[in-house]
């Protein structure tokens, strides 16, 4: 089964909630939908489930045109952010109810539900009802309940994003594996980019009801084509630098100059976006140690310092931006004090003035 | 400001509860200095939100006392304790503009109107709100509006301590960088005594300068995140602490070294005859693959997370995480690990015992 939408808008009150989408889902699939609140995130689910119906465009099942058949119609499951389960139904009855209305034999439903509890860690309290257990436990069944009914296609809105940091963690690790024996088209919506990193697969960046990049998670991760998506998969934010670039030097903003190298020669002469992740600053090199690095060196002020134990974060002023900086271990610093900064040449994003990506690490896009 | 007294304190919600299974809050004597950043950590159910309603005075606890700068307010209703809270959702009157919801609490309390001016003003110049002083909070977005609950919560010079429950949980993972930095700052210039309830742990390492760990209505540890991070006192802590958490693998210990599946593994301090059920404890950012000399794993799944990827390997049946920085080479050909002695820390019974360094 594939899933196509073709051209597929909506427009609520003379609003445009999303603009026109082309895309298509295989069978077999996690693909993430990343991008802020608000971005259109649940309205596209919406769309692909035949909950709400297009404004413009087709959306079409295997081939076959389905944007106007109800979503009962449709095999679809869906998960939300909410625990959703039957409050007078135990964990046994909630996963076995949509098994009982197809009518399946008391054998087999007794079989599906065990297998899927045993996938899920629910096993041991099947009996109980979904009140009596821990927000982990409720959203288990609930998806436990999207897996047996053995819909083609799966969404999932924020299905963690109501559960405790360590709790996620451990669903996060098992989504993937859990739907790659499926089979379904599942379709993730988050606004966090580590957890769509998480889940691998395929990812879908949106922003202000567009998708604005669609390809394997690393992929966009790694190559965005513009500083929309650069944004939108980045967290922490995605570190920008406004830089001239004439013959051969690149010139910053506050008069700092740099040779530029080999793989940006190619690029005309102009005005330039620089884009650069948190971990790809690097703190305290000495004068030596950078320039054999090949960076180009900054001045910047400290902001804010933040220690996680293993890692400092550090908020950096250089002009007028504001960055994030990663680096391992404690930093001694205070708030305040001026540090220099080398950014990893071979880890640049350069934009050009329409936002998109001309150059990306070692290779002119 | 105030220093904060927990004495003995302790807290059922059962009526006649005495069994030690039946109390949310298990007795916790602690002292709150004025003018510091704490962190209550721990999942649902784990204690922190009762212990932050009991300092709030919503909860009266059945055990103990609470005292504000040593008078006992244990019997104070909440609004008599002057304290500023933040919530998980944004508090803001909607027909009000920015400023008059940021002047609200001094409003409240009769202060004169330019010193409510200038407190508004810097309140809001630090968080950033100043371009916006005279818009209505009605279609703002979710973080401005906590912003705005963020500021009244500062906006009084005068509170004893101002507590926050999960106040970044809504708010999108971009944005919380800008608010934990605001957060820090107003607390670096307004020297608040501050409590700041969350489950998400690199909230709490960020914000604190203590940070208290708490399980099953206990205080596990309570320590710098550094140390919660290098030395936890409990596996729990071990686990919750990182991500992925410590590695946990049974082991004997033999003074210097620990023996997995008779192998030799060097420590960073001598243990003498450590008994119980004995546990080396290692965090996934100092296991590194070896060509040769190390323990065997084999290797289940990789998840790449741009900057990281973090290796779910198994080592005998035990499963162990591994951290590889971007840039470093691993491929399926590594087969064996090492630990960094000094980072191995040792546990009985769960709890970590500390060594003799040579």
């Amino acid at each position: 089964m594939s899933l196509e939408l073709q051209g597929v808008s909506q427009v609520v009150d003379g609003q445009l909630h999303i603009a026109p989408t082309d895309l298509v889902l295989e069978k077999g699939t996690m693909n993430v939908l990343l991008g802020p609140t608000s971005s259109g995130k649940t309205s596209l689910m919406r769309l692909m489930a035949g909950l709400d119906k297009p404004s413009t465009g087709r959306i079409l099942s295997s081939g076959t045109d389905v944007t106007n058949q109800r979503v009962q119609l449709r095999n679809v499951a869906m998960v939300y952010q909410e625990f959703i389960n039957y409050p007078g139904m135990t964990v046994f009855d909630n996963i076995a109810s949509p098994l009982r209305l197809k009518g399946q034999s008391k054998a087999d439903i007794d079989r599906t539900v065990r297998t899927t509890a045993e996938m899920l860690k629910l096993t041991s309290i099947l009996h109980r009802r979904p009140l009596e257990l821990s927000g982990g436990q409720q959203q288990r069944c609930a998806l436990a309940r999207a897996l047996v009914k053995g819909a083609e296609l799966v969404l999932l809105d924020e299905p963690l994003a109501n559960l405790d940091y360590k709790l996620r963690e451990e669903l996060r690790a098992e989504i993937p594996r859990i739907f790659e024996q499926a089979g379904s088209i599942f379709v993730y919506a988050t606004t966090e980019p580590e957890e769509a990193l998480l889940l691998g697969g395929n990812t879908a960046t949106l922003w202000e009801g567009q998708v604005t990049q669609f390809g394997s998670t690393l992929s966009v991760y790694r190559h965005p084509e513009s500083l929309t998506t650069a944004r939108v998969f980045s967290d922490p934010p995605m570190n920008f630098i406004a830089v001239g670039k004439a013959a051969d030097a690149l010139s910053f903003n506050d008069g700092a100059t740099v040779h530029v190298h080999d793989q940006w020669a190619g690029l005309p002469d102009g005005k330039y976006t620089l884009g650069f992740r948190a971990h790809h600053i690097n703190i305290g090199l000495s004068e030596a140690v950078g320039s054999e690095f090949q960076a180009a060196q900054l001045r910047c002020t400290v902001v804010a310092i933040e220690a996680t134990g293993s890692e400092t974060f550090l908020r950096l002023r250089y002009g007028d931006a504001i960055w994030v900086a990663i680096t391992p271990g404690l930093k001694k610093m205070a708030v305040g004090d001026s540090v220099n900064v080398w950014l990893d040449v071979t880890q640049l994003y350069f934009f050009d003035e329409a936002g998109c990506l001309v150059s990306c690490g070692d290779s002119v896009v | 400001m105030a220093q904060i007294t927990l004495s003995n304190l302790a807290h059922t919600y059962a009526p006649s509860g005495e069994q030690e299974s039946d109390f949310a809050l298990k007795t916790l004597n602690h002292v709150w200095q004025e003018g510091g950043a704490y962190a209550l950590l721990g999942p649902s159910g784990c204690g922190k939100t009762t212990l932050l309603n009991i300092i709030s005075g919503l909860i009266m606890p059945s055990h103990g006392r609470v005292l504000f700068d040593g008078t006992d307010v244990t019997d104070l209703p909440a609004e008599k304790r002057n304290i500023a809270q933040v919530f998980q959702f944004p508090v803001v009157y909607d027909t009000m503009s920015v400023r008059e919801n940021l002047a609200f609490p001094l409003k409240n309390r009769g202060l004169a109107r330019a010193e409510t001016e200038a407190r508004v003003a810097l309140i809001a110049e630090m968080i950033g709100l100043e371009d916006i002083l005279d818009q209505k909070a009605r279609g703002l977005t979710t973080d401005a509006k906590q912003k705005i609950s963020l500021g009244r919560g500062m906006v009084r010079e005068s509170v004893n301590a101002i507590l926050l429950d999960e106040p970044l949980t809504v708010i999108d993972p971009q944005l919380k960088w800008e608010l934990r930095t605001q957060l820090k700052s107003l607390h670096r210039e307004l020297g608040h005594t501050m409590i700041y309830v969350t489950h998400d742990q690199v909230e709490a390492l960020t914000f604190a300068d203590t940070v208290v760990m708490m399980h099953e209505g206990r205080v596990l540890q309570m320590g710098t995140p550094e140390s919660l991070f290098e030395t936890p006192k409990h596996t729990f802590v071990g686990h919750f602490i990182g991500s992925p958490g410590m590695n946990f693998l049974d082991a004997s210990i033999e003074g210097n070294h620990a023996v997995i599946n008779g192998q030799p593994v060097p420590l960073g301090a001598n243990y003498r005859n450590p008994c119980g059920h004995t546990q080396i404890g290692i965090r996934p950012e100092y296991v590194q693959f070896t060509a040769d000399g190390g323990l065997p794993v084999v290797v289940r799944h990789i998840e790449d997370l741009g900057h990281r990827r973090i290796v779910h390997a198994e080592l005998e049946r035990s499963p162990i995480s591994v951290s590889v920085p971007e840039g470093c080479p691993f491929d399926s050909t590594m087969t064996q690990v090492r630990f960094i002695p000094e980072k191995i820390n040792v546990f009985i019974d769960s709890w970590r015992v500390e060594g003799e360094t040579f």
